[in-house]
């Protein structure tokens, strides 16, 4: 860790030092890259002003203002300033930006150069992709990138989407309860254990539940243990994994997470899945009223709006619970995603009595051109553009963006304190949880990228959603899950499945 | 005018009838016999399969199916008979009769996603009013995340929403009633309950009859209502049909599937209607 950071520093403050020639003149005209001024490289605001896109027009599909719909909106218009361009920016729901591009795609038409969708959409998407040309792969600003979403981004060693965000799954948690003495007395002397960031997912339920429907923050409210993505179809089944890959991703067990690579068996109603989702059910006692029904929306108000003590999903939460005029700004902390005191090796078909810990790298943002487009350079030159390191510093400034850290200089805490405001403590373990995530875990899960893979985590979150709801005990819930999957495996063809899913496995069993 | 003139002048109708009609639905059939997904797009043809795939393995669909059955006639009845009552409050002569009119109308005016959205806030369980006030009696009901509960706002929300439609159907019904059949009852002495049970609820029922079908055609598509409110859950308390062939459709691309499940539904709803028309026609009209 120290030998990675003592590298990137220098190369920060390098290109700091290296941006202050440029830093009046084009923050001057474009007022969002204030803080650093341009930096330069292939696609710097210097490098975009020498192109001349005139008489040309690019046409994006993205997503609804402001996650990822404003910086793109803001990217075009700057993109457009600098190249005479023509941009055009058409907003699309989340739940739309699949099958909007999808049926075009499938029509062989071509509305739009650049499609903005999530990166596990990438095995259904990518035959109708340009894959990036070989000269912005090789270039600086793509070096920078941590190889976690250079993977994300390729399919087989070829980068098919461009990164320009960055994703994955940790814990936050209220570091002003956490950390105060008085409360770590009063939990020690009520259950007879020290109160720390949570260890284990067990540990993580003790804890919410004792800080569960009580004024712990004395602002006249009651406060909540945890707020959690629950709703069914609103991207549950991501907090799912979230929740299952401690108990089930065995660094000794190589050869698949959700489904056994050698006979495509679904392994999703395994015993480490099953603990998970029994977990789970336990956890709806622990969540505000209504919270079975949160969306990702509702998680990062509920969090970051002070109602809970946990967290855990994607960075929204934490960055806005750390933005400017929060009223926990500084409260906060990160952690790893909890661990598990035993972990299921489905080879010997017993549970490992030993501490288990994987990061889930879970889908995010992702971007990309479409085959079809006439406009290949100038697509990939807006993409370049809008995660330059003027702009991407910029962007992971602001929460509602939906722009997060992933590129290596991201994780240097001094951006933060000196940019951002936040305590330096909080930066630190901020940036070192994600850069541990990313870079030093040799047992990281990856998200579900095969063919029908909306079927799959459907499937999952129709399931999940009844155990929640107690309609279904978990076993039950997931066995039917896993007859699903069978029959969506079946259908589809498991060979196909199973050559998509080996390059998954690849990645999480440190192949390549 | 000859035997080609005639035909002639059809046609634009027939066209028209061509393109927004019979070219849709027989698309639909042609699409629910291919496999269309979003890995195998292109009408390939596998015959009956996505049929079979909804007799024999899916059970959701037709657990969502009796989810709906259950909604649409609490939501229809309850429309009614809330609609009925208030279009007589405002059929005879009452201060600001104008008034409550156009006040009556105003859910059925506006936008079914945003005014979901208002309730989706209201009964919001930690956030919302409703709860905010019952709190104050020490109630705190789970409107959106109980099994049962959510089945309930989702029928508040909709009878709110659509209780003017019948409502306004029902008025214009009273409007126009032939005023000679309430003399002869004043005549005869009938009091004003004598009077709706054998005169106004009997010349009503063809209208009523009316109002009810096209409610239930409406009902029976309910999908923004529980989009917005539920999502379908708590797990699937609250999935519909029509909410579940939108899942199959396009939340997993299953366009062949979704194919076959709209076409199944559609079959399924136009033998249900007919009977329940004549149903009704029977009950309400028979002793008329």
């Amino acid at each position: 860790m120290k030998l990675k950071l003592t590298s990137i520093i220098p190369l920060t403050v390098a290109l700091s030092t290296a941006s202050a020639a440029y830093a009046d003149k084009w923050s001057d005209m474009f007022p969002h890259i204030k803080n650093t001024g341009d930096i330069p490289g292939e696609c710097s605001y210097e490098s975009m002003s020498k192109k001349d896109y005139s008489g040309q027009k690019l046409t994006i599909n993205t997503h609804a203002v402001p996650v990822m719909g404003e910086p793109t909106a803001l990217h075009a218009e700057q993109f457009s300033k600098l190249t005479g361009a023509e941009v055009d920016v058409i907003h699309t729901p989340a739940g739309d930006l699949y099958s909007k591009a999808m049926v075009p795609f499938q029509a062989g038409q071509a509305p739009y150069d650049i499609v903005f969708g999530f990166s596990n959409f990438i095995r259904d998407w990518m035959q109708y992709l340009e894959p990036v040309p070989a000269k912005y792969v090789e270039m600086r600003q793509m070096k920078d990138v941590t190889q976690s979403h250079i993977d994300v981004a390729s399919w087989d060693g070829q980068m098919i989407q461009y990164p320009i965000d960055g994703d994955r799954h940790y814990l936050k948690y209220r570091k002003d309860v956490i950390d105060n003495p008085e409360y770590q007395a009063k939990y020690k002397a009520d259950t007879g254990k020290e109160l720390r960031v949570p260890q284990t997912w067990k540990e993580y339920a003790e804890i919410a539940s004792f800080f569960n429907g009580w004024d712990w923050d004395n602002d006249g409210e009651l406060e909540y243990g945890s707020a959690e993505v629950m709703k069914k179809d609103d991207l549950m089944y991501a907090a799912f994994y979230s929740r299952s890959v401690a108990y089930s991703k065995n660094p000794r067990t190589p050869g698949g997470f959700f489904f056994d690579l050698e006979n495509m068996e679904p392994l999703i109603n395994g015993p480490g899945f099953v603990e998970a989702l029994t977990d789970w059910v336990e956890a709806t006692k622990y969540v505000p009223p209504g919270g079975i029904n949160f969306g990702l929306g509702d998680e990062i108000n509920s969090f970051g709006g002070g109602q809970t003590l946990f967290s855990f999903s994607w960075d929204d939460a934490f960055v806005a619970a750390m933005e400017d005029g929060s009223p926990i700004k500084n409260k906060v902390g990160a952690a790893p995603l909890p661990g598990s005191d035993s972990v299921w090796n489905r080879v010997s078909g017993a549970w490992e009595e030993t501490y288990n810990q994987a990061p889930y790298i879970v889908w995010g943002w992702a971007a990309a051109v479409a085959k079809k487009s006439k406009n290949h350079e100038m697509a990939f030159d807006y993409l370049c553009f809008f995660a330059n390191d003027a702009n991407h510093q910029a962007d992971i400034a602001i929460g509602r963006f939906g722009v997060n850290p992933f590129k290596k200089s991201d994780f240097v805490p001094e951006i933060y304190v000196e940019r951002q405001g936040w305590d330096e403590q909080i930066a630190k373990e901020y940036s070192e949880t994600l850069i541990e995530m990313e870079e030093k875990s040799t047992n990281r899960v990856f998200p579900l990228r095969v063919p029908g893979v909306f079927q799959f985590n459907s499937a999952l979150a129709t399931g999940a959603a009844k155990a929640l709801a107690g309609q279904m005990s978990p076993q039950d819930a997931l066995d039917e899950v896993a007859d699903e999957w069978r029959k969506i495996t079946k259908r589809i063809g498991a060979d196909t499945i199973r050559e998509a899913y080996a390059v998954g496995v690849a990645l999480e069993d440190n192949l390549k | 005018m000859n035997f080609k003139h005639k035909y002639l002048f059809l046609l634009p109708g027939l066209l028209v009838l061509i393109g927004i009609l019979i070219f849709p639905v027989g698309f639909t059939v042609r699409l629910s016999m291919s496999s269309w997904d979003s890995f195998f797009p292109g009408l390939d043809y596998v015959g009956l399969e996505n049929y079979f795939r909804i007799f024999q393995e899916d059970s959701r669909f037709w657990e969502a199916f009796g989810r709906l059955s259950f909604l649409s006639v609490t939501t229809v009845t309850l429309q009614y008979v809330l609609g009925f009552a208030l279009a007589l409050m405002v059929w005879k002569d009452i201060a600001f009769k104008r008034f409550f009119r156009v006040l009556f109308l105003i859910p059925m005016m506006t936008t079914p996603v945003i005014m979901t959205v208002i309730w989706k806030t209201f009964f919001h369980e930690s956030l919302g009013p409703v709860n905010d006030f019952l709190n104050i009696f020490g109630w705190n009901p789970l409107w959106l995340s109980s099994e049962i509960l959510s089945k309930i706002t989702v029928i508040i929300v909709e009878v709110w929403q659509w209780t003017p439609f019948m409502f306004l159907l029902l008025l214009a019904g009273l409007l126009s009633l032939p005023k000679e059949p309430y003399l002869a009852a004043s005549i005869d002495g009938a009091g004003p309950y004598r009077t709706f049970i054998y005169v106004t609820f009997p010349l009503m029922a063809p209208i009523s009859i009316g109002a009810i079908i096209i409610r239930l055609i409406e009902a029976s598509k309910i999908m923004d209502t529980v989009y917005v409110l539920t999502s379908g859950g708590p797990g699937t308390a609250t999935e519909t049909s029509s909410f579940y062939i939108f899942i199959k459709g396009l939340r997993e691309f299953q366009f062949g599937y979704s194919a076959a499940l709209s076409f199944t539904y559609l079959i399924i709803m136009i033998i249900s209607l007919t009977i329940i028309a004549k149903v009704l026609v029977r009950l309400m009209i028979r002793d008329n």
